[in-house]
């Protein structure tokens, strides 16, 4: 267990690394975007709204905006990472070794969760800029913050996996993960929309993130937390077990 | 005890191509095993199978009596491998390189340093271990991957055409250091396409073709095999005639180079008294090709 962890640390430690020795790539083009969305949704569109559930619409849509950026780069990290490390052949150097796929597949997400988590706590100093935002409950945020990014590492980490080519790994983020943020209440309340559109939203995973993170801070939500939770754990559990079986029948990195 | 065994090895890849066709070899420890074969022959298939980065169709690996379908990791753990392609991220510093490749054996920070050390420096690279490996000359980028091959101190090194592209100098200083570990008790299975560089290393050789293994002796009896060996001689004229010479042929390449084919059993001595008297001096000689190489054009051709 104890080589194990060594592994686990090597693999985690390279991949923390690589994130900061690459920060202009990695922390500091998200923290932009973001900082872009504050200053146009919030501030030039946002003074001319009236507030949701009775925050300021600013406040409304800074949790948000602070979990699409966790959502997208922890995806982001760990599709890259592991292909660029897959397409350099270094891949090789840990197959050929006794590490665990377990300890592969965590060492990889653990960057992934890294990068997702900074550049989040980066983007929620920015907020700050604009808005002072209410923190309801510290736990619920914490949990949903890492959850969150854990579930979309290790969903990162399949695409990773199966790319053949750098186009690859830019599909599932694309046409997938970025309408189903932008759909999954970013910037309204999905009490907001019609019964019909209601329903199809609860469909969205990503709107139970969004919604809870936004519980943590606000202290409202559409939907339960509880689900929520429930919800990401189950992707958790599954997305790490599908990982593992990937590994062990050497899908896209043994022939 | 054999170091590896591999008994009736398969591959046979989604395309159809059959790599290989039921190797069986044995490589005995300490042993330094040359295998030996063109391009495609399966060496490089093998090799992928031993070290988990190839799954076999049928057969049966054991490595160090330890069988790769029962317990994978422990016999990961005895092995030590130098691909052909360079395989580590040319932006990281070497030492860093070598240290993680540690650590992925378990091995811990102190212990991995103090390894890393000790191999960076015996392979002249202590100097470039705060230097991105991507800066590094070809050379030493082999010898990077040779040092990252051993760092967990494995009782088998494989090496894949560890100096393809090396300087002769360079190749020179690593055959010396190669010899050294094998000195020491270690296990050493080489593939290359030197010739020269497998009978000046090898103990014992197998040559691969078409995923089929043509030859497995010891060095000695595949040099046994070579009835006929060519020498150039550089002589002083050439172009006189010479009478014909029991199981030894001329051939006058040009006014001062004559190719003397000897069969096996004919003496030298007897060669150099015939050319005096046709008064042929000859000033020096040397093989035409590596021995080797003759009997290995013969087998795979």
């Amino acid at each position: 267990m104890q080589e194990s962890l060594i592994c686990l640390y090597t693999i985690a430690r390279r991949e923390t690394t690589r994130i900061f020795r690459i920060w202009v790539q990695t922390l500091v083009p998200p923290v932009i975007t973001m900082t872009l969305y504050f200053i146009v949704f919030g501030t030039f569109i946002g003074s001319q709204l009236s507030g949701i559930n009775g925050f300021e619409y600013m406040a409304f849509i800074a949790p948000g905006l602070i979990m699409m950026s966790i959502i997208t780069n922890s995806y982001t990290n760990t599709v890259s990472s592991f292909f660029s490390t897959k397409f350099q052949k270094n891949i090789e150097e840990m197959l050929v070794s006794p590490t665990p796929n377990w300890v592969i597949v965590l060492g990889f997400v653990s960057g992934g969760v890294v990068r997702g988590l900074s550049v989040g706590f980066l983007v929620s100093m920015v907020s700050l800029i604009f808005i002072r935002l209410p923190l309801y409950s510290i736990v619920i945020t914490s949990l949903f913050a890492f959850l969150t990014s854990f579930v979309f590492a290790l969903a990162g980490m399949i695409n990773g996996i199966f790319a053949k080519k750098f186009d690859d790994i830019s599909i599932i983020p694309t046409f997938v993960i970025t309408p189903l943020t932008y759909l999954g209440g970013v910037f309204y309340s999905i009490s907001l929309l019609p019964d019909f559109w209601q329903m199809i939203s609860k469909a969205n995973p990503i709107i139970y993130m969004i919604d809870g993170f936004r519980y943590g801070f606000l202290g409202i939500a559409d939907m339960s937390v509880m689900t929520g939770l429930g919800m990401l754990i189950f992707f958790a559990v599954v997305l790490f077990s599908i990982n593992i079986y990937l590994l062990k029948k050497g899908i896209g990195i043994r022939t | 005890m054999n170091a590896l065994s591999i008994k009736d090895l398969r591959k046979r890849y989604n395309s159809g191509l059959e790599a290989l066709n039921g190797i069986t070899l044995d490589v005995k420890e300490g042993e330094f095993f040359g295998l030996l074969g063109p391009n495609g022959a399966g060496k490089t298939t093998t090799i992928g199978i031993i070290t988990s980065l190839v799954t076999k169709t049928d057969g049966k690996v054991t490595v160090f009596g330890i069988d790769i379908d029962v317990d994978f990791s422990a016999a990961k753990r005895m092995i030590g491998v130098v691909p052909q392609e360079f395989n580590f991220s040319i932006f990281e510093k070497v030492e860093d390189i070598v240290c993680q490749q540690a650590g992925y054996y378990g091995i811990g920070r102190d212990q991995a340093a103090a390894s890393s050390e000790k191999y960076l420096r015996q392979l002249g690279l202590w100097e470039k271990r705060r230097t991105t490996a991507r800066e590094l000359s070809g050379g030493m980028k082999r010898r990077l991957m040779i040092a990252r091959g051993l760092v967990h101190e494995p009782r088998l090194l494989i090496l894949d055409e560890p100096t393809a592209g090396v300087d002769v100098e360079l190749r020179r200083g690593m055959w010396d250091f190669l010899e050294k570990l094998n000195r020491k008790g270690r296990t050493i299975i080489l593939t290359t396409h030197y010739l020269e560089e497998a009978e000046r290393l090898c103990s014992r050789i197998a040559i691969i073709s078409d995923g089929r293994i043509i030859e497995n002796a010891s060095k000695r009896e595949l040099l046994k095999k070579l009835d006929k060996e060519t020498f150039v001689l550089d002589v002083r004229d050439s172009n006189r005639e010479i009478a014909p010479l029991e199981k030894v042929s001329f051939l006058a390449v040009d006014e001062t180079t004559l190719e003397a084919t000897i069969t096996k059993g004919q003496s030298l001595n007897l060669v150099f008294e015939h050319l005096g008297r046709h008064g042929i001096e000859v000033d020096s000689m040397r093989s035409k090709t590596n021995r080797l190489e003759e009997i290995f054009m013969g087998m795979v051709e």
